[in-house]
């Protein structure tokens, strides 16, 4: 029988009226009566943090984490790449709450290196297919009107990309870990093309970064007219020098390695230029041996970040099922929860800003007796758009693609309250 | 108007005279960009050849270059060493199990394997070979995919006829129409499906960092 409750809308009454139905069958997590127990220490002993003075005011004139928090770290995968300047760190999802993610704990993907630009000396071309080519410095930019402040996902298109042939990695922060959700400073990339004039044959748009790789991708002028922002700042702050400091390009909805990091050039012109970055790379292998390419958009997804296998259910009893869910294509209208493989499910709690092209929080709370768990959830976007199962997706796509896997992942919460990476069918 | 009063409006007359309302239309800032300085940062080069410098090299040239150069990390041949991209070989294998996508099975432009190698190769020496260097280099990985013979000279004026094999296997995203489904007006909420099989397990390859073990590498990579 299964007496797991979901509820979105769990009024007190019957929220405590599920919770002693799980008492009546749980050993672990219920306190033992008043009555029995022994006084706790940690109440009624002096502890130093009360006794003594702490740290002053400016003990770290640039605030860092309390250290019970030092686990909560990007991690690499290091047998994924051949050397850590082309390589990848993840997002620690799993220990993250709310939308936003906090700057040192945003995920990082370089292809040549951190570069380490002097701001003084940086500088922002435009040119190619415009009546009037222009370099700007930094203090120009930020004295440019229009100045906006818009809160967008991140996400690399190769994110989940190990998991196209079965379930691989435990853990959200590795499994889903190549996104993170900031508010950026920026101007509009369409006021610097109105000030250099686009010529009516520009269509496409070549963004350049400054790093070791000088990274371009190849952008729409559609789009780089539309919501493309040149920004230099993140959640408040200067962009940390690993996410292009001093400037970058915010590409929203669009696949992570178009926002080019140390951006110093955007080239108008008539068609796109064929970068590795856009025909070897960033293409998507289907079963046929064909290739799609401009697969630009992230599609609507979504991810449990806990209960998940870095972050274990520890006790029976109430509990809360959290989670992001985003898409690309717009604005996330519904995240449903199922913890039975998908057989039932149940809508969740969307908590906080749902803004279009970010993450979104949701919640689920539960009561859980210690019965095993099929975990998994479903975004849905105000397009319509449905997350697709990862039956679903190989049906149309096969195993080869690499790039854009937006399947529903499934935890499976043993009774110990430990999670697993599965698949179900 | 009192004597402050009378003082603050010709104050704010005198900021009018060179305070006004910004609007993108009218921006005065940035300065014009100088040929030379365009030059320096537009070395990218497109498939139809346009951004070409001008230069050209041979096969034989490139061997050595190749040799000295990128041999390290891409093998002598281009077969890749340990997780360094593989440039050359992989025919016939898009259909596999695995995929080896190289220059010669994948790539459908000529001009990438020039522009990326001229503006980020060698890896951590970038912009450092010369155009002629670049055509040799590109003329000998064409040479390792079969598709120049040995004695080939790559040059500014012949680069855009050579072209790739897989160049027609490309096409655009059209997910808006092979994915409609994906559209679902009313998804399932009840009784889906009848029952649920654990399918596949993370455990079983034991991949994960912090696991304390080396298991084999697995398939799929960052790109």
């Amino acid at each position: 029988m299964n007496q797991m409750k979901p509820g979105s809308r769990v009024d007190r009454r019957r929220f405590l009226t599920l919770a002693g139905l799980a008492g009546a069958c749980a050993a672990v997590g219920v306190q033992p009566a008043a009555a029995e127990a022994t006084p706790d220490p940690d109440i009624v002993n002096l502890p130093p943090w009360t006794q003594a003075l702490g740290a002053g005011v400016n003990n770290h004139p640039y605030g860092v984490p309390s250290p019970f928090e030092k686990d909560v770290v990007r991690r690499e995968v290091t047998w994924l790449t051949a050397s850590s300047e082309s390589s990848v760190s993840f997002t620690p999802l799993y220990a993250l709450d709310g939308i936003i993610t906090p700057n040192g704990l945003c995920f990082v993907r370089h292809h040549g290196g951190e570069a380490e630009i002097d701001p003084t000396r940086h500088r922002f071309m435009i040119h190619g297919l415009v009546d009037k080519p222009l370099v700007f410095t930094m203090e120009d930019i930020k004295r440019m009107p229009g100045r906006t402040n818009r809160v967008y996902f991140l996400e690399c298109a190769a994110n989940s990309g190990m998991e196209w042939r079965g379930a691989q990695l435990n853990g959200c922060q590795y499994t889903h870990g190549m996104i993170h959700n900031v508010v950026y400073t920026g101007v509009p990339l369409r006021a610097f093309l109105e000030a250099a004039g686009v010529k009516p044959k520009g269509k496409w748009v070549l963004a350049e970064g400054a790093d070791a790789s000088a990274m371009t991708r190849s952008i729409p002028l559609e789009k780089a007219m539309d919501d493309c922002l040149v920004a230099w700042a993140m959640n408040g702050e200067a962009l940390r020098p690993e996410q292009g400091y001093p400037l970058r390009l915010v590409v929203p909805g669009w696949e992570g390695n178009m926002w080019i990091k140390w951006l110093r050039r955007i080239e108008v012109g008539d068609q796109p230029w064929g970068q590795r970055e856009e025909t070897s790379k960033y293409t998507d292998l289907l079963a046929d041996g064909r290739s799609r390419r401009f697969t630009f958009i992230m599609d609507a997804k979504s991810v449990v970040t806990s209960p998940s296998p870095q972050a274990p259910l520890h006790a029976r009893g109430p509990n809360v099922i959290s989670g992001v869910a985003w898409s690309g294509r717009g604005t996330v209208t519904r995240v449903d929860v199922t913890l039975d493989g998908g057989k039932n499910w149940t809508t969740a709690r969307i908590e906080g800003p749902a803004l279009p092209r970010s993450m979104t929080r949701f919640y689920l709370d539960v009561d859980w007796n210690g019965e095993e768990l099929l975990l998994q959830s479903r975004a849905m976007d105000d397009t319509g758009y449905v997350q697709p199962t990862k039956a679903e997706l190989r049906a149309v796509r096969g195993v080869n693609s690499i790039y854009h896997n937006n399947g529903i992942q499934t935890w499976l919460v043993r009774s110990n309250g430990e999670a697993e990476n599965v698949e179900v069918s | 108007m009192s004597r402050s009063a009378r003082s603050f409006a010709v104050a704010g007359a005198v900021l009018l005279a060179f305070t006004g309302l910004a609007s993108a239309d009218a921006v005065k800032l940035g300065r014009p960009a100088l040929p030379e300085e365009i030059k320096a940062w537009d070395i990218d080069v497109r498939p139809d050849g346009l951004g070409l410098p001008e230069g050209q090299g041979s096969v034989s040239q490139g061997e050595e270059l190749f040799q000295n150069n990128c041999a390290a990390c891409h093998g002598e041949f281009g077969e890749g060493v340990g997780r360094w991209p593989v440039l050359a070989g992989g025919q016939g294998t898009l259909t596999s199990e695995r995929p080896e996508k190289t220059i010669g099975s994948f790539w459908p432009d000529t001009s990438t394997v020039f522009d990326y190698v001229h503006r980020a190769m060698p890896f951590g020496a970038a912009q450092t070979l010369q155009p002629d260097e670049v055509y040799a280099i590109v003329a000998y990985l064409l040479y390792l995919n079969d598709v120049v013979p040995d004695d080939y000279v790559l040059t500014k004026e012949n680069f855009p006829t050579v072209a790739l094999p897989n160049r027609p296997n490309f096409y655009d995203d059209d997910r808006e129409t092979t994915e409609k489904a994906f559209w679902k007006a009313t998804p399932c909420m009840k009784d889906c499906k009848p029952k649920v099989e654990i399918t596949s397990h993370a455990a079983v390859l034991d991949v994960t960092p912090d696991a304390g073990k080396e298991g084999d590498k697995p398939a799929g990579a960052v790109e």
